[in-house]
């Protein structure tokens, strides 16, 4: 009896395991099928290097080149942004700050990845939107640099969270003998400490870039959705996600419009697949430092 | 046990079968343009609120598609946000069917700027070029000094789709033209007048029921957008929305019909974004 019951806890726990695998499976199948079809009607490399996104023109023009740039300004953007940010956050939180305030900053940073993306939007669209256009003298503050910025905040605990990781396991002894050998804490921290923590930066800076490059909501309020070419931060640009969310309501089912949409949905997974196991490797090493410590 | 559970749901599911046949008998079909189906779904919610025997199921698709169903006889009203054309009637007669148009409601698309910029009035001509491309400064449409920033409605919307026709086209579905790519696609009506109202280079469109004193319409054609000049038929960027049922509808069909012109069905318009048709 006990064997049999040590025997279905076993195998449920195995499937709840093995479930999230199947799903992945089932949808990159799902937007396989889909996507696909695309591209017996629309040559693939027009598809991914044509300048002109016109779906629901006669005759259509899916070309997603500008809103992957699109994609990328913003995420660059936000990461040059994201990344000092939560470097010095991350290293005031776990080498500077006094415990008390430590727990306290902590929870405030957990805090801001509770705060909903649509809020962000929201906040840029009435706020940040106005204030870029004043000081860039923009014709519309509807830009890159606005989704860049409220995707910071949004990339922000992420990073802050897997840096302090990092930091927080680098041997004791690094530091110490960094000290003993003279050095102030400051240059113990960014000679010996970061430098030893880095593999788990870039793994930060990786989760961050996936957490950003999937945001939808917030960008669709306040990057413009025009699809250019951007040059710079300072133009409004259309990312991939927004053109999914903003056109998936209106597109025929069955119609070229609709597979080109699944088919952004394939060139999505592979960027945030490729960024996933990019991540899996720096963390890795990271760990395999940590274990080293004990 | 599990025969049991199979009587159960048998004896429960029963007065579903009894009242739903009893009560509503056929469901009134409603089919077409995907600009009103959200005016349809409005109406068909306050009348079966009036009359709960009546069940009405609105779908969209496109008015020709919409047209396509009342000439295979699928649906009892195609909602059309243009005329029937030519073409069709000629197909209806040669199947028998008897087209009768009931004029709903009026839709107007207001073209929006600050109340700050100068400029009043625009031509169909000019917008077009404003919203392709072509006019990239006020100053060539009588403004000042100034790079316009084009708002243009998502993909999504039945407004960017007329408008692309009947302003960036100029009415030719054969036009090359497009809206420039550095257009500003919003995500909303809302979204449009935000940036309208902080932006005095900005010049967006939008349904009529959305204009407020903070923005300013720009007379088209010599002719300012309001629900009389929309009726009249004088301002250019409006069309009709209308109902296409086949000969004179049956009692419950009028009904719905008599319901969509009420007093009540014309606030409905109203409420939706459209322009009542009195």
């Amino acid at each position: 009896m006990k064997n049999l019951f040590e025997f279905i806890v076993e195998k449920a726990i195995f499937l709840s395991g093995a479930a999230s695998i199947i799903f992945v499976v089932l949808i990159f199948i799902f937007l396989l099928k889909e996507g696909l079809a695309l591209f017996g009607e629309v040559n693939f490399f027009a598809f991914l290097f044509g300048q002109n996104w016109y779906p629901i023109s006669d005759p259509p023009q899916f070309g997603i080149l500008p809103l992957i740039m699109g994609s990328v300004f913003v995420t660059f953007g936000a990461i040059v942004i994201a990344v000092p940010l939560g470097l010095a956050a991350a290293i005031y939180i776990s080498e500077v700050a006094p415990h008390s305030i430590r727990g306290f900053l902590k929870s405030g940073i957990e805090l801001l990845a509770a705060i909903p993306s649509i809020v962000l939007g929201f906040i840029g669209i009435i706020f940040l939107a106005p204030l870029l256009k004043n000081i860039f003298h923009l014709g519309s503050g509807l830009t890159a640099l606005a989704g860049s910025i409220m995707l910071a905040f949004m990339a922000l605990p992420t990073i802050v969270s897997i840096i302090e990781d990092a930091i927080v396991s680098v041997p004791r002894s690094y530091k110490e003998g960094a000290l003993a050998l003279g050095a102030t804490h400051w240059q113990a921290i960014y000679r010996v400490t970061i430098p030893a923590a880095a593999s788990g930066i870039l793994a930060a800076v990786m989760l961050g870039i996936g957490r950003v490059v999937g945001e939808t909501m917030a960008v669709l309020m306040i990057t413009g959705n025009a699809a250019i070419m951007p040059t710079s931060l300072l133009q409004p640009v259309r990312t991939l996600t927004a053109t999914v969310a903003a056109e998936m309501g209106e597109a025929v089912s069955g119609s070229s419009h609709y597979y080109s949409l699944f088919a952004i949905g394939i060139v999505l997974f592979i960027i945030s697949f490729i960024i996933n196991i990019f991540a899996d490797i720096f963390l890795h090493r990271s760990k395999a430092m940590k274990r080293r410590k004990k | 046990m599990l025969k049991k559970v199979f009587s159960l749901f048998l004896v429960l599911s029963l007065p579903v079968f009894i009242f739903g046949c009893a009560g509503g008998g056929k469901a009134i079909q409603i089919k077409g343009s995907d600009t009103m189906v959200n005016l349809g779904q409005a109406w068909a919610e306050e009348f079966m609120k009036e009359y709960p025997a009546v069940p009405v199921a609105v779908t969209g698709g496109g008015s020709g598609t919409g047209i396509a169903a009342l000439l295979s006889n699928s649906t009892d009203i195609a909602q059309c946000s243009r005329q029937i054309e030519p073409k069709e009637i000629a197909l209806a007669k040669k199947k028998g069917i008897n087209p009768k148009e009931f004029h709903v409601a009026n839709d107007g698309i207001v073209v929006v700027v600050n109340p700050a910029n100068k400029v009043n009035k625009l031509s169909t001509r000019q917008l077009s070029d404003i919203f392709n491309g072509k006019i990239k400064n006020w100053k060539e449409v009588g403004g000042k000094n100034e790079d316009i920033v084009v708002l243009s409605r998502e993909r999504n919307s039945g407004t960017h789709v007329f408008f692309l026709e009947h302003v960036v086209k100029l009415g030719d579905k054969k036009s090359p033209n497009e809206f420039a790519p550095c257009v500003l696609m919003m995500p909303s009506s809302q979204a449009i007048v935000e940036e309208i109202n902080g932006n005095t280079a900005a010049i967006g469109y939008f349904g009529l029921g959305y204009l407020t004193n903070k923005q300013k319409a720009v007379a088209v054609n010599g002719v300012l957008p309001s629900v009389k000049t929309v009726t009249l038929g004088q301002y250019p960027i409006s069309r009709s929305l209308l109902f296409y049922t086949n000969d004179e509808p049956n009692e419950k069909v009028k009904s719905f019909i008599d319901f969509a012109m009420s007093k009540k069905g014309q606030e409905i318009v109203l409420k939706m974004d459209f322009v009542p048709i009195r």
